[in-house]
């Protein structure tokens, strides 16, 4: 076992080994856009990246800075027009998992990345939607990365950007949503998924050295866990090697 | 015709107070030296329209040139805020943001329908988000066929689109490859056009994934070479990914962030003068 990991390193890891190596994958910029391309570098060689900005098969050698780095484009099977990437691919349902991050995120996996405080007035103005609302309505599933803090994940968001479960229960197949929504939510603590019936996130992985009393505390609200709670294997030194070879020079 | 002009006489004849101006180019040939002219020519008032309005975006509201803001997402992409964006919207300053805000999706949904001629577009999306609570150019609309719920979102046609490309001939043919981003949608819905070229050639050769905007859409072509710094030109440049992080501590401060407006951009005649102030600034 390699010594010596960071929790956000930790985090892409488990991240990574969630996507399947077959996946037509739609991926957001920074931690999802490093697990992804940590996935294609070591058990999913054949996953497709899909960049917002038009690339389609992306093969970065090194962790893009923006979504439409040069590198993107040159290594891509094929590079399309933004209104096509969210119409023919996106909305037509064409992608089987979305890879968001967020700024909150609630116990039924919906996430804000618009503000903190009122929308109106708001304490923090955040950079807003993007592609994430009708990726988390229209991939087949959606993976949620994100730092677990009581900050992160609240009992009430400040804003709905992207929905995931919303209230809980059958709400996505009311609105006639086609994706089954956040189905796995990798934070630098644990991993938590839907409750079957009820679909509030449920802690059901903890990776090493943490606690279930440490992952309940850095929860905002009463953080349920699951009777058989795993444990995430570390990091091997496979893919740490991959994951550090692809960090950007300084 | 399209006429071969600078991008000083560009602007002054094509770009007015109070107008609806979309500066297009998503990541990729943003049109910097353009932004970077509506400046020094202190144009106010001005609707702004751009799905990530990016540092171009962030200079400009920064300096109160625009009193709305048409956007999806407003980062420093892969490094944070765009911190004069925020102060605007947090604090009103220079000058109070309206803001209307939507997602990449309808963005792009509203440039097509811009383009086509039609009112409005027609997209699944913002389901279950509070976006449409706060944008009222957001709407539900009945498929007439199916019964679906779908959304509408009203045609975006700016008062003048402009872009950044690689290429245009001598006749002002505009030829860009790469990543295209929504570029032919936002020139094919606008009155008028700019586009600022890294060159002008005789002929224009095909490239992998491109686009080309014939002369007929084209009012004006201005040869700028590394006009889109410190955005690029595939094929010229690469993106300066250390200038986007180094714009996080300039746009910071309002102090710092004046001052830099006024030492690079506001008092540089051009953009050669421009990027010949960062480069003394870097050496």
């Amino acid at each position: 076992m390699p010594e010596g990991y960071s929790s956000d390193e930790m985090m892409i890891v488990a991240a990574a080994r969630r996507l399947r190596a077959d996946a037509f994958c739609f991926v957001g910029i920074g931690l999802p856009s490093a697990a992804a391309n940590l996935a294609r570098r070591t058990h999913a060689p054949d996953c497709v990246l899909i960049y917002e900005s038009g690339p389609i098969g992306a093969k970065p050698s090194v962790l893009p800075l923006s979504i439409g780095d040069g590198e993107l484009a040159e290594t891509a099977d094929t590079v399309v027009p933004l209104p096509e990437i969210f119409a023919y691919w996106l909305q037509a349902g064409r992608i089987d998992v979305g890879f968001l991050g967020a700024a909150q995120i609630d116990r039924f996996g919906n996430i804000n990345t618009t503000v903190i405080g009122e929308y109106e007035h708001p304490t923090v103005r955040l950079p807003g939607a993007g592609g994430a609302p009708e990726i988390a309505a229209s991939a087949r599933e959606v993976l949620v990365l994100l730092r677990q803090t009581p900050r992160t994940f609240v009992k009430q968001l400040d804003f709905l950007t992207s929905a995931g479960f919303l209230e809980g229960g059958d709400a996505r197949k009311k609105l006639r949503m086609r994706g089954a929504g956040p189905t796995v939510v990798i934070s630098d603590l644990g991993i938590l998924a839907p409750e079957s019936g009820t679909n509030e996130l449920v802690l059901t992985t903890l990776h090493p050295g943490v606690t279930r009393e440490t992952a309940r505390a850095a929860t905002g609200w009463d953080l349920k866990v699951a009777v058989n709670l795993l444990r995430e294997p570390p990091p091997s030194s496979v893919e740490l090697t991959a994951l550090r070879a692809m960090q950007p020079a300084a | 015709m399209t006429e071969m002009v600078t991008l000083r006489e560009a602007v002054a004849s094509l770009v007015r107070d109070g107008e609806i101006v979309a500066l297009e180019g998503f990541t990729h040939l943003i049109p910097f030296a353009a932004g970077h002219e509506i400046a020094r020519q202190s144009r106010r008032e001005l609707t702004l329209i751009r799905m990530t309005p990016d540092v171009i975006y962030d200079q400009l509201i920064g300096i109160g040139a625009a009193k709305k803001l048409v956007f999806s997402w407003a980062g420093n992409p892969g490094v944070g805020s765009l911190h004069r964006f925020r102060d605007a919207v947090e604090n009103g300053w220079p000058r109070p943001l309206e803001i209307e805000e939507h997602s990449h999706a309808g963005i792009a949904t509203r440039y097509v329908a811009g383009a086509a001629g039609l009112p409005f577009g027609v997209l699944r999306g913002y389901i279950g988000t509070d976006l449409p609570k706060h944008t009222a150019s957001i709407a539900t609309i009945t498929c007439p066929f199916t019964a679906e719920e779908l959304t509408a979102v009203p045609a975006i046609r700016p008062d003048v689109a402009i872009i950044h490309a690689q290429q245009a001939d001598r006749r002002g043919n505009v030829l860009l490859w790469g990543i295209v981003g929504v570029q032919k949608e936002a020139v094919l819905a606008a009155s008028r056009t700019i586009v600022t070229v890294e060159e002008i050639v005789d002929r224009l050769e095909p490239r992998p994934y491109s686009v080309v905007l014939p002369s007929r859409v084209v009012n004006a072509v201005a040869c700028v070479p590394g006009g889109a710094h410190p955005s690029y030109a595939d094929g010229y440049s690469r993106r300066d990914n250390s200038f986007y992080r180094r714009w996080d501590d300039i746009a910071r401060d309002r102090g710092v962030f004046t001052s830099w407006m006024q030492r690079h951009v506001l008092g540089t005649r051009d953009f050669v003068e421009y990027r010949t102030s960062l480069d003394r600034v870097s050496a």
